[in-house]
């Protein structure tokens, strides 16, 4: 934390407990049910020189490339913020979480981290506790609706590690949309990032939440997302995985009121000898809930990925829709899709429905699209690109959905000339 | 100018022998109609052609105006003229039937060459109206949750925008209600030009009420069997197949 900066006495304590926990827990270890498939050695940050490397802001800013006027623009490169610009009315409070640490103590002593984790890296949500410096806090009151979009972009520059943290609370029938985009300065140095966004939907408000992960590909992340869902308040995770050599993305989304609904949403386009990892659980506390989980995997290369689901239905959480899909479209015959979805219902009248599928690219695909004149390379790129719009689609806002799909068609050009 | 097809033979990959010397030209400006039975070959004549990887042809030749289109790859094929009509078009998901016609019409483009979008939309609107599809199919996923008519309709759609040369409809008229037959119709007859040639492959003579064909012929065990002006398809509808007298078709 920045040295001018007085912690509010919570969270120093909080920061003592989770040094002390992250240092007595266990790393993972092959076998452990939740890092099945899972290539641990990723978890071995040695190779992390830990010195900054001097990076120009003004390059940066000017690079952080985004949406067109959003309603506030962060800039940080290795935590500190480097660049701000807000247009929201008073009410709502947009701030670094250094700045909410002193202005809104109480508010954000109320919502942050307050989960457990739990699906495996309990051990890194603690040192991320420990070490948190910085980020975004967006508290968005009653009745307030933000029709525009709030972005952050999270610069790592040199061996180091961040510990971006995006916490958004909103307020009964509110509205927020929040972009992180996470970059590496250069394309050689390996960076690690432990990212956390606790996202707390309140009654009947609208909450959508885009994660980016467009690091180098010798950057590692380690990214947890743990939402919370009250009654008919609607949240919205999605997360874009194009970049890093490893990523690891841990969602929960828990159901707490009757007409929550949230939908889990990714996309990931790993390529050559990337790896990302994505473990989720739709815990359905409240009855007469619903999520829907869809994640698409398009893999080039040598690369891997795993996905392991859950969803988990409480004993009281009667009338409980949920949805679970992954799917793989394996682009070459070297390419590794591991897919565990799961289902535990312990409550009555309930849908649900869990899948995952792994399938190539048809020749007759191919045909039709050849057949139109368009060349093989060209007709696998826009039916790979269209299998991931089907998620993209979902965003329903343009210039989110224009802004994912040109990492998305960027990562597909890199493809193309390799 | 001709599309010419001589002594075309083709095997599926296990070697069962399809097209056992098809011999047939269309000449620019003219609309040929093969008919035949289930199982003759009409279908992989056209997937052939269209140069279907399936199929090996195993002797014979394709030329269009002259050029042996025969060791051409699929894409190759189609940038040089010929556009094949699909009977059961694919399914293309998060591809806009738009984005879909507009990527067809760029790979016929000298590199670094752009589409003009606003003479691109131009052109497609008016093409889809006269073929009545709603704007709102530029940007629906191709032929994603179309009907069995919508798609049939959507072919003939990137048909007009593509101008090819020569195009094979196959089947066209399969799974089209009467309305959706006229209007499928009207965009073939509106492609009708002395420069282009079509061939229809078609189960029934009803489609030929609608698209007056020069000449008619007929497919069976992979041959074409019997040539004829339009009175051969009423000939055939009247008496069906076994008039033909084939025994290998009883």
């Amino acid at each position: 934390m920045s040295s001018t900066t007085t912690l509010p006495t919570w969270l120093q304590a909080r920061q003592q407990a989770a040094q002390q926990r992250y240092e007595s827990t266990p790393t993972p270890k092959r076998g452990d049910e939740a890092w099945r498939f899972a290539n641990i050695k990723q978890l071995n940050f040695e190779n992390l020189t830990g010195i900054p490397a001097p990076a120009d802001p003004a390059d940066l800013i000017s690079r952080s490339v985004g949406i067109e006027n959003p309603v506030a623009k962060f800039v940080f490169l290795n935590d500190e913020l480097i660049h701000s610009k807000i247009s929201l009315a008073d009410a709502i409070i947009c701030l670094p979480l250094v700045e909410a640490f002193e202005k809104h103590s109480d508010l954000v002593e109320q919502h942050f981290m307050k989960q457990e984790t739990r699906l495996g890296s309990a051990k890194y949500a603690a040192l991320h506790e420990a070490s948190v410096r910085n980020g975004v806090f967006v508290h968005v009151p009653e009745n307030q609706i933000i029709d525009g979009t709030i972005e952050v972009h999270h610069w790592i520059s040199g061996g180091v590690t961040i510990f971006p943290h995006t916490l958004i609370v909103t307020g009964k029938s509110s509205k927020v949309r929040v972009v992180d985009i996470f970059h590496s300065a250069d394309t050689e140095t390996s960076g690690l990032a432990i990212a956390f966004n606790d996202l707390c939907a309140g009654q009947n408000s609208r909450l959508d939440y885009i994660a980016i992960q467009a690091l180098n590909e010798v950057s590692r992340i380690i990214s947890i997302n743990e939402t919370s869902t009250a009654r008919d308040a609607r949240a919205k995770g999605f997360v874009l995985n194009t970049g890093a050599a490893w990523a690891r993305n841990e969602s929960l989304s828990r159901l707490e009121g009757p007409g929550a609904h949230s939908d889990m949403l990714s996309v990931s386009i790993p390529a050559r000898e990337q790896e990302y990892d994505q473990r989720t659980f739709q815990h359905h506390v409240s009855e007469g809930a619903y999520s829907d989980l869809l994640y698409k995997n398009t893999l080039y290369g040598h690369s891997k990925t795993v996905f392991s689901g859950l969803i988990f239905v409480d004993e009281k959480a009667h009338h409980t829709d949920a949805y679970q899909t992954c799917r793989n479209l394996l682009m070459t015959d070297d390419c590794e899709a591991n897919s565990m979805p799961g289902l535990e219902i312990n409550a009555d009248q309930v849908k649900c429905s869990h899948g995952s599928t792994s399938a190539q690219i048809s020749d007759e695909e191919i045909f039709y699209l050849q057949a139109r004149g368009i060349d093989p390379v060209r007709a696998r790129q826009l039916i790979a690109r269209g299998f991931s719009v089907e998620v993209v689609e979902r965003l329903e806002d343009e210039a989110v959905e224009s802004l994912v799909l040109s990492y998305i068609d960027e990562k597909f050009n890199g493809i193309a000339k390799d | 100018m001709s599309l010419q097809i001589n002594n075309l033979h083709a095997t599926l990959e296990n070697g069962t022998e399809i097209l056992k010397g098809v011999n047939l030209e269309i000449p620019a400006g003219e609309i040929h109609a093969i008919m035949g039975p289930n199982g003759s070959g009409k279908s992989t004549l056209s997937k052939v052609i269209a140069g279907h990887e399936s199929y090996v042809p195993t002797a014979g030749h394709v030329l269009l105006d002259g050029i042996d289109i025969s060791e051409m790859s699929i894409d190759e094929r189609s940038r040089a003229g010929i556009f094949l009509a699909f009977q059961y078009p694919n399914e293309v998901p998060g591809v806009s039937n738009a984005n879909f016609i507009r990527a067809a019409l760029q790979a016929r483009l000298p590199k670094g060459e752009e589409i003009d979008a606003v003479a691109y939309y131009k052109s497609l609107y008016e093409k889809m109206d006269l073929l009545e599809m709603d704007r709102k199919f530029t940007g629906r996923a191709v032929n994603e949750g179309f009907s069995g008519g919508e798609k049939k309709r959507n072919e003939i759609l990137q048909m007009m925008m593509l101008s090819p040369k020569y195009c094979i409809l196959d089947e066209t008229d399969s799974g089209l209600d009467i309305d959706a037959l006229k209007i499928v119709a009207k965009g073939v007859n509106a492609m009708r030009s002395p420069e282009r040639g079509m061939l229809l492959i078609t189960h029934y003579q009803r489609l030929l009420d609608y698209i007056k064909p020069d000449h008619v012929h007929v497919m069976a065990e992979g041959r074409i069997v019997k040539s004829g002006g339009p009175e051969l398809a009423l000939e055939l509808e009247e008496k069906g197949y076994d008039f033909l007298k084939e025994p290998a078709l009883a």
